[in-house]
């Protein structure tokens, strides 16, 4: 029986909060820090965790790992089955690794109730890590309903004016769009029923289920929907910039830095392998929401006075980048969002923290108010151009990769795609480094900011392992991408399977040579790359790239049923 | 041994980036002057080894590591030096270092740690455009390519207390990445073309191919590759950001316009010469692109008052030359004009940085005059440049300017030449406009009230344009008091020439700008890089060259025309000499006339002065709607009213609605046991029914 490292992933910080419940100081100043190092204890040790899981992983394999399974409610066919593959193994290392550091991040700021606060985190922690590990949809359902609560109290109580609104907004938003992600899970439990005789809510079972195209659509959407209200994906994104402006710097690090990547993960995981027809038949559309998200977000974000609510827009446009890598459905494409979500994590983190110190220090997030920094805190401003080149995707730093990869693996799906979204390339540099030139350059006109310290002790802890990270992902990003490729992979075999089924059908009909709709000349000796697959799969993603992108009305009219029958629905 | 020659700098970044606050500036000066004296002395051991190699298989490659895996896109850290990286190197490493040893000097009146932060980004600049010129491919240049953009900001803006300064850093990086948006594109194009990021790889499988006689891919390739290196490397439409970036200390001035950054265009371009050789169309945009700029540019350096903002225009100016050269498939001849111009634009921005250092900051021409008595160091070795880049036979510039103009003249581009013989002659005018005015005349001090007059006379003519005295550098901060010329010149027996870190870097570079141009005597050098510029596959065996638009082609077109190139010569020489003469008859001889002159043609006098108004019109059709749309617009028209408004419509009816559910909750219990009992007869009935 080996050590079940990923239940103790989840395990564990719940421990750390039921300890954390029969702590008792003699004062609430006592008991506050006993609390604070308890729960810092806790996720570090978390942290050390998620690290001995990557160093005992497996990097060659595409299976998942680790894998636990106990029946839970064997009638319904629901299980506790976790299991980590490459595309989870670093978001759990990334929840390991902030959730430490937006810990400290508050320690000061964080003065009322301060034992609750830390039980929160914990309990966010171990949901976060159960939505990634989780290989049930109704375990997976569960963590993604209790991930709301802690961070519903984490806005509600401990955040800025409007802090009411905005838990309850977020609430809400984030509600509507699981509800009917749960139907649709209910529906594949059932489905599974009717084609096999008993329910289950096991992913690997379901990934194996063919689900009739219809239903695809449904479910797809229902999926998609919560998905893209999490990411957020334009235009359903205006819960986020209401829930960071008021979300204390603790939790807006981990709103942005982990739960904005639950969206792209569940794309990921659940949504693209599960509905693949449905995927590739929407792709084109959310691959357009996403780049009108990277354009618009930009934008946005360029003209806002609120740093944090800057920062919020940012991130708008840049997990737009993850979902167009995502669609674009080629091994570029999803390596690079998988890589993103861990860039966007540690830069947009980093950047919460950095305006967190700044907010704690003046007590306003006005860009405005701000000026000169740089000749008062040369320390903190110099943290600061570093988080902000990686956002911007500066080479060297962690956000080139990733957005260079997503952008390759767009423009090999459709260069028009690729360049509407390089435009953020311009955009980012204009937004982030006008708000750099605001608050920092220029002199001091401000009197309150004339005196401000430069980085404490604690802030030094908090920042330098955040850079430290962006440079390392940057110089060696292939320690990274090594263990993402063959579960990427895997899942690139899994989608493209049942298409391939479908393109070999469509291939005997005349329409399916219809001209590339591509602006660009193919050149002959790759034209036939419009997604690359591996190897073996290569015959049929060429006949898949004549097609193009997605499939249109004629093609669904040609093909009636096969090859998966839609009389299952029925009974 | 070749990742050493970057590595050094880096080091020497490393080094003051974190200590600089703590070690005195004497000993941060020494750590960056050591760190790029080290990087030039492994940078020449290595050259020298690439030459004892026979010619074909001229190339030193050193794989770190691979750097970035995912699927078929395989990209190495992979340095590579063949000829005309080891140009590069040289000039990088060589003028870089006479930079920084010249700015220990320069900069000494800053603070310690600003003294500091200096040097580190001194340092990290040589070290990115290091990588920009040794990386063997695309990305490893890109990493180069953005880093220098990146210190060129940290440069441009390091008085960043000063709001021109900051403004400049940006506008610099964010022209830039409007480049980088179309290299990117090109970058990825390649990629999906030629299967490959690798240079050498894409020029093999390139070479293969026939010349596109239409528009087709490898053009657009090429073409989004230009526009990065119209950004890089300040052309039309994206050259508006180098004027400005003389908000920066003199020496980064120098560095940015001889050494690094602004060459990168042109060295991508030398680099992809055979991707670029397939695609006559965009090269016929670049050779196009190249004389526009360069004649425009010489335009607005004739009428500019301050010395650096000429000397801005010409690097432009220049720069367009290169690319004439490139687009004319003159690859070699670019290069060379390259490696020419940063000996004398170096010594020129370093000279009028000594002008401005002795004159406490004064950069404005209309404030100085008959310096020449009094710095005779500076005049002397400015003198030279000025000789140099205005194409004087003898001096560097002339051999390569001659090459690019005979090459321009041969490869039938008629009207291409004659406009470069038209800006070879503005050069030379607005060259020794410059010198006449600062080193010779009456000074100021003499004739005061000449002076305001003119200064008067100057105002009358701008009319609306107002902030044509920037503030000068040095006094940002340290000197805060207003510059009033007449103020700091009026004692001028108080003037120092430059002191001697600065005036032996002066003597060398002036050494250079004599001495280079001999290193293509006979097309030596050309000889030296023509390897760069074709494919090579493995064993060494050439492929041919491409028909159209090679430098070979188009020397055996000279060969049978050697009378004509020597007419070609003397048409060239004279061309300078007579800007030369013009220049001392408007501003030595009569100055009256050259006022007179410019109001009589007030317009155009204006429109020159305001650079053509094309930042105004870019603020206003790009810059400023952007942001209107955005604001008023998209945030908060869409974002609070349209998208949250239709949320919060959607939570009110919720609301509303729960409240009438709200009258179902009677209270009563036996509304609700008749509720229940009404809910499971309706189940029951449902299965009963099915």
């Amino acid at each position: 029986m080996t050590f079940p490292i990923l239940s103790s992933l989840i395990g564990l910080p719940v421990l750390g909060a039921v300890l954390l419940l029969f702590v008792r100081g003699v004062d609430e100043e006592q008991t506050a820090r006993a609390a604070r190092q308890i729960a810092l204890i806790v996720s570090v040790l978390v942290f050390g965790e998620t690290l001995l899981l990557w160093s005992r992983f497996n990097p060659a394999s595409a299976d998942f790992q680790f894998v636990e399974r106990y029946a839970w409610i064997p009638a319904f066919g629901i299980s506790y089955a976790v299991g980590v593959d490459g595309i989870s193994l670093f978001l759990l290392a990334l929840t390991g690794f902030l959730t430490p550091i937006a810990l400290l991040s508050s320690w000061e700021s964080v003065h009322t109730r301060t034992k609750a606060f830390c039980i929160f985190v914990l309990l966010l922690e171990s949901a976060m890590m159960g939505v990634f590990v989780s290989l049930d949809l109704f375990l997976f359902y569960v963590f993604w309903d209790a991930m709301l609560v802690p961070m519903y109290f984490l806005i509600g109580i401990w955040g800025y004016e409007r802090r009411l609104y905005a838990a309850i907004k977020f609430m809400l938003y984030t509600m509507a769009g699981s509800v009917l992600m749960l139907l649709a899970i209910l529906g594949l439990a059932i489905l599974h029923y009717t084609t096999t005789g008993s329910y289950s809510f096991d992913l690997l079972k379901l990934y194996a289920l063919t689900v009739p195209r219809p239903m695809q659509f449904w479910f797809f959407l229902a999926f998609a929907l919560a998905f893209a209200i999490k990411v957020p994906l334009f235009p359903f994104h205006t819960w986020l910039p209401d829930a960071h402006v008021e979300a204390p710097t603790a939790g807006s690090v981990i709103l942005a830095g982990v739960l904005l990547k639950m969206g792209t993960y569940g794309l990921v995981r659940f949504a693209f392998p599960l509905f693949p027809l449905a995927a590739e038949f929407f792709s084109p559309a959310l691959a357009l929401l996403a780049v009108a998200g990277i354009i618009y977000g930009a934008l946005v974000a360029m003209v806002q006075p609120d740093l944090k609510k800057l920062v919020a827009y940012s991130s708008v446009s840049h997990l737009g980048f993850v979902v167009l890598g995502i669609t674009a459905m080629n091994m570029q494409g999803v390596q690079g969002a998988v890589y993103q979500m861990l860039n966007h994590g540690v830069s947009t983190g980093g950047l919460f923290l950095i305006v967190g110190m700044l907010s704690d220090r003046r007590h306003t997030r006005l860009i405005s108010e701000f000026g000169g920094l740089k000749k008062v805190m040369p320390h903190l401003v110099a943290a600061f151009l570093l988080v902000t080149l990686s956002s911007i995707g500066l080479p060297g730093l962690n956000g080139f990769v990733g957005e260079f990869l997503i952008l390759l693996g767009a423009f090999r799906w459709d260069p028009r795609m690729a360049a509407f979204a390089a435009t953020g390339v311009i955009l980012s540099a204009t937004y982030m480094l006008w708000m750099f030139q605001r608050v920092n350059y220029g002199t001091v006109d401000n009197e309150k900011n004339s005196m401000l310290p430069d980085l404490r002790p604690r802030e030094w802890v908090v920042i330098v392992p955040i850079i430290a990270t962006a440079i390392l992902m940057g110089v060696l990003p292939n320690l990274f991408l090594r263990p993402i490729e063959p579960s990427v992979e895997r899942l690139l075999n899994q989608i493209h399977q049942s298409s391939t089924t479908r393109i070999l059908a469509r291939a005997t009909e005349p329409s399916a040579l219809r001209p590339q709709p591509s602006p660009i000349h193919q050149p002959p000796a790759t034209s036939a790359v419009g997604r690359v697959l591996p190897p073996s799969q290569n015959a049929s993603a060429d006949r898949r790239g004549l097609g193009g992108g997605g499939l249109d009305p004629a093609d669904r009219r040609v093909r009636k049923d096969p090859p998966y029958s839609s009389s299952g629905v029925a009974r | 041994m070749l990742l050493l020659i970057p590595v050094l700098p880096l080091l020497g970044f490393l080094i003051n980036a974190s200590f600089g606050r703590r070690i005195s500036k004497s000993a941060a000066g020494a750590v960056a002057c050591a760190a790029m004296v080290a990087s030039f002395a492994v940078s020449a051991l290595e050259v020298w080894q690439l030459v004892s190699l026979t010619e074909e298989s001229r190339a030193i490659v050193n794989h770190a590591f691979t750097w970035i895996a995912s699927g078929d896109l395989i990209v190495g850290l992979t340095l590579r030096l063949d000829p005309l990286s080891a140009v590069m190197i040289l000039v990088v490493t060589g003028i870089g270092s006479l930079i920084h040893l010249y700015s220990t000097a320069y900069m000494h009146e800053e603070p310690e740690a600003e003294y500091a932060r200096y040097f580190s980004y001194l340092n990290l600049f040589a070290a990115f455009m290091l990588v920009l010129v040794l990386g063997s491919n695309f990305l490893v240049m890109f990493v180069g390519w953005e880093g220098v953009g990146l210190c060129s900001y940290l440069l441009i803006g390091f008085w960043y207390q000063k709001k021109s300064a900051s403004d400049a850093g940006k506008k610099a990086f964010i022209v830039n990445r409007i480049g980088d948006f179309g290299f990117i594109l090109g970058v990825l194009l390649a990629f999906v073309r030629f299967g490959s990021v690798d240079f050498q790889e894409i020029a093999r499988s390139a070479a293969t191919l026939s010349p596109e006689t239409t528009f087709g891919t490898v053009s657009l390739i090429t073409l989004l590759l230009f526009v990065g290196a119209t950004g890089k490397s300040a052309q039309i439409p994206l050259f508006v950001w180098l004027p400005d970036a003389m908000e920066g200390p003199t020496p980064v001035s120098a560095l940015i316009h001889a050494a690094t950054m602004v060459t990168a265009g042109v060295y991508m371009i030398g680099r992809n010469a055979v991707l670029f050789s397939h695609a006559p169309q965009t090269l016929a945009i670049v050779a196009v692109i190249g004389a526009a700029t360069a004649l425009m540019a010489g335009t607005i350096g004739l009428v500019q008052n301050d010395i650096k903002r000429v000397l801005a225009y010409s690097t432009v100016s220049q720069l367009g030359y290169m690319f004439l050269a490139m687009g004319v498939g003159a690859y070699g001849a670019g290069i060379f004009h390259l490696y020419t111009h940063a000996f004398f634009k170096a010594l020129l921005f370093l000279g009028s940085g000594a002008l401005i250092h002795a004159l406490h900051g004064e950069q404005d021409l209309r404030h100085m005059g008959g310096l020449k008595k009094n710095l005779p160091i500076t005049y002397w070795t400015f003198l030279i440049g000025a000789l140099a880049i205005a194409g004087v036979p003898g001096l560097a510039g002339f051999f390569s300017k001659d090459e690019i103009l005979s090459s321009t003249y041969f490869s039938g581009h008629r009207l291409l030449w004659a406009v470069g013989l038209l800006t070879a002659l503005l050069t030379a005018i607005y060259m020794f406009r410059l010198v006449l005015l600062a080193f010779w005349g009456p000074s100021p001090s003499a004739s005061a009230a000449q002076g305001a007059s003119a200064a008067q006379g100057a105002s009358v003519v701008q009319g609306d344009h107002v902030p044509e005295h920037p503030a000068p550098e040095h006094a940002a901060l340290q000197h805060p008091a207003p510059h009033q010329a007449p103020q700091h010149l009026a004692p001028s027996t108080r003037l120092h020439d430059a002191p001697p870190a600065m005036a032996l870097v002066l003597i060398v570079l002036a050494a250079g700008s004599v001495l280079a141009g001999y290193a293509g005597l006979g097309g030596r050098f050309e000889h030296f890089l023509e390897p760069s510029f074709t494919a090579q596959v493995i064993g060494s065996v050439r492929l041919p060259p491409s028909p159209e638009a090679s430098a070979s082609a188009n020397a055996s077109a000279r060969q049978i025309d050697g009378g004509t190139e020597t007419l070609l010569t003397v048409t060239a020489s004279v061309t300078a000499i007579l800007g030369i003469l013009i220049a001392i008859a408007y501003f030595l001889k009569n100055r009256g006339a050259a006022d007179a002159l410019a109001e009589k043609f007030a317009g155009l006098h204006r429109v020159l002065l305001n650079k053509y108004y094309v930042d105004e019109v870019y603020e206003a059709t790009v810059v400023e709607p952007i942001h209107i749309v955005s604001r008023d617009g998209l945030w908060r028209a869409i974002d609070a009213r349209v998208l949250d408004g239709a949320v919060n419509g959607v939570g009110e009816t919720v609301g509303g609605l729960s409240e009438l559910l709200r009258h179902v909750q009677t209270g009563s219990v036996r509304a609700y046991a008749g509720s229940l009992f009404f809910g499971a007869v309706m189940i029951l009935g449902y299965y009963l029914w099915k």
